[in-house]
């Protein structure tokens, strides 16, 4: 119960930090806008094409837009030495870095429900046929990218390029959660509900998240202290 | 003593490169598809073995690094993932030029390409943050942490691009089961000195990582006066 209330203070912490000065939010919620805009260029934004590719565009925008915000999570506790005060209370490491993963992960479905309907409307892309799969999806994958993100913003805060070290070393990582959610949203964006193969890569997600966030809680003591 | 068990893996394994060179280009029969070219196998599957065979000792040096604090063990971390870098690039070449003859493509995007390249990214990001870390210690803990990960991904990687890309199945795949006995011989008998080069280049690479150590322990002790 401590370990849950001392969790939710970090992520507490962080959302309202977030919220009241939005550095991370507005930054990556405009870049998701840019990039929606800038793939109207890359293809022809018909209903046929946009259909087939529907899924990977989305989380191509959904991984960019993340990035913004892993990128900020750690870094932010630099300034003052909040990280060396953070470390040294009496929250342990696990809490504080599953805090942190919640507080990134609701920006980032935050940023995903404002994405997803502004989506449907430039590519005419009907997105609320399977609501209920959908949201799976997104909770599952957004969770992926959120713990291996956080676990790697925690990795590269002290480095020079940290900016650049970490898109370059999550994406390879995050290349099997992105590629599950992305083979299941095209369909669902399609209408089709999740069965037969597609329970696979479900499957396959629920896999990633679970050792994943096992791993992470295991090694980031070693992370955050050494 | 030790340089000379070395010079003598080296000489051992060029010996047998040697050898086994000889009996491919005069002993072995062009096969009966492919004609001359197949004979890239004979490095190409060893090197993945060799290339997977570093990126497994690299894991387990680097969970040994994180119980010992022992810097040896992250010297062998960084040694083998980059003698397993060179391998697995030797690997995806040998490949492409062997793709460039048969399929007469350089590329293709079947599942055991794109997952062997997705491995070498992962463990060229290793490198990378290696050079972005300065302090000895704080470098050898977190890159030891991004090789357990590193390899925690890897089937992950191989399981879900396998999914993916069966689902539109490749002719030109080459069946391996259905290699002649002498062949197969001939592939596991390469793998020999080839993983003796291995072992050869990273315990040079471990060489340099100790000398490195005290050239920088050399300069602080300098710097102190």
């Amino acid at each position: 119960m401590l370990f849950l209330r001392q969790m939710m203070t970090v992520a507490a912490k962080d959302l309202r930090s977030e919220l009241r000065t939005k550095e991370a939010l507005n930054a990556s919620l405009s870049f998701a806008l840019v990039i929606l805009l800038l793939f109207s260029f890359a293809f022809d934004p018909s209903s046929d094409t946009t259909r087939e590719i529907s899924g990977g565009l989305l989380w191509l925008v959904f991984a960019f837009a993340g990035a913004l915000i892993l990128n900020r999570s750690f870094a932010r506790e630099l300034e003052n030495d909040c990280l060396d005060a953070l470390i040294a209370s009496p929250v342990p490491g696990p809490a504080l870095f599953l805090g942190k993963v919640v507080a990134n992960y609701v920006l980032l479905l935050g940023i995903e429900v404002v994405c997803l309907p502004v989506f449907g409307i430039f590519y005419n892309v009907s997105w609320a046929q399977q609501p209920l799969w959908l949201a799976l999806v997104m909770i599952l994958a957004s969770w992926g990218v959120s713990v291996v993100g956080t676990v790697f913003s925690a990795l590269t805060v002290n480095l020079r390029l940290r900016e650049l070290m970490l898109p370059m070393l999550v994406y390879p990582m995050l290349i099997p959660c992105l590629m599950a959610a992305m083979q299941l949203t095209t369909p669902l964006l399609a209408g089709q509900p999740v069965q037969g193969d597609l329970l696979a890569w479900l499957r396959m997600l629920i896999g990633f998240d679970i050792i994943f966030t096992s791993l992470a809680v295991v090694l980031i003591d070693t992370v955050l202290i050494g | 003593m030790r340089e000379k068990v070395l010079y003598g893996l080296g000489t051992v394994a060029a010996l047998l490169l040697a050898r086994n060179i000889w009996t491919m280009l005069t002993g072995l029969p062009d096969e009966a598809f492919q004609g001359a070219i197949f004979r890239i196998i004979f490095f190409h599957v060893p090197a993945a073995f060799t290339c997977f065979a570093c990126y497994l000792a690299a894991l387990i040096a680097g969970v040994m690094y994180l119980k010992s604090k022992n810097l040896r063990w992250d010297s062998l971390t960084v040694s083998a993932t980059e003698v397993g870098l060179a391998f697995g690039a030797a690997n995806l070449v040998s490949g492409m030029i062997w793709a460039r003859i048969i399929w007469g493509i350089w590329w293709t995007w079947d599942w055991r390409l794109t997952s062997s390249l997705i491995c070498w990214l992962l463990y060229a990001g290793y490198l990378v943050l290696r050079r972005a870390i300065e302090e000895p210690t704080e470098r050898a803990r977190l890159s030891s942490v991004m090789t357990i990960l590193n390899f925690s991904v890897v089937p992950f990687v191989f399981f879900s691009i396998k999914w993916f890309r069966t689902q539109h199945p490749q002719p030109v795949l080459y069946g391996e089961g259905k290699m002649d006995a002498a062949y197969r011989i001939m592939l596991f008998t390469n793998w020999v000195p080839l993983l003796m080069l291995a072992i050869a280049m990273v315990a040079v690479r471990m060489r340099q990582e100790r000398r490195q150590r005290e050239i920088d322990a050399l300069r602080r002790t300098v710097h102190a006066f």
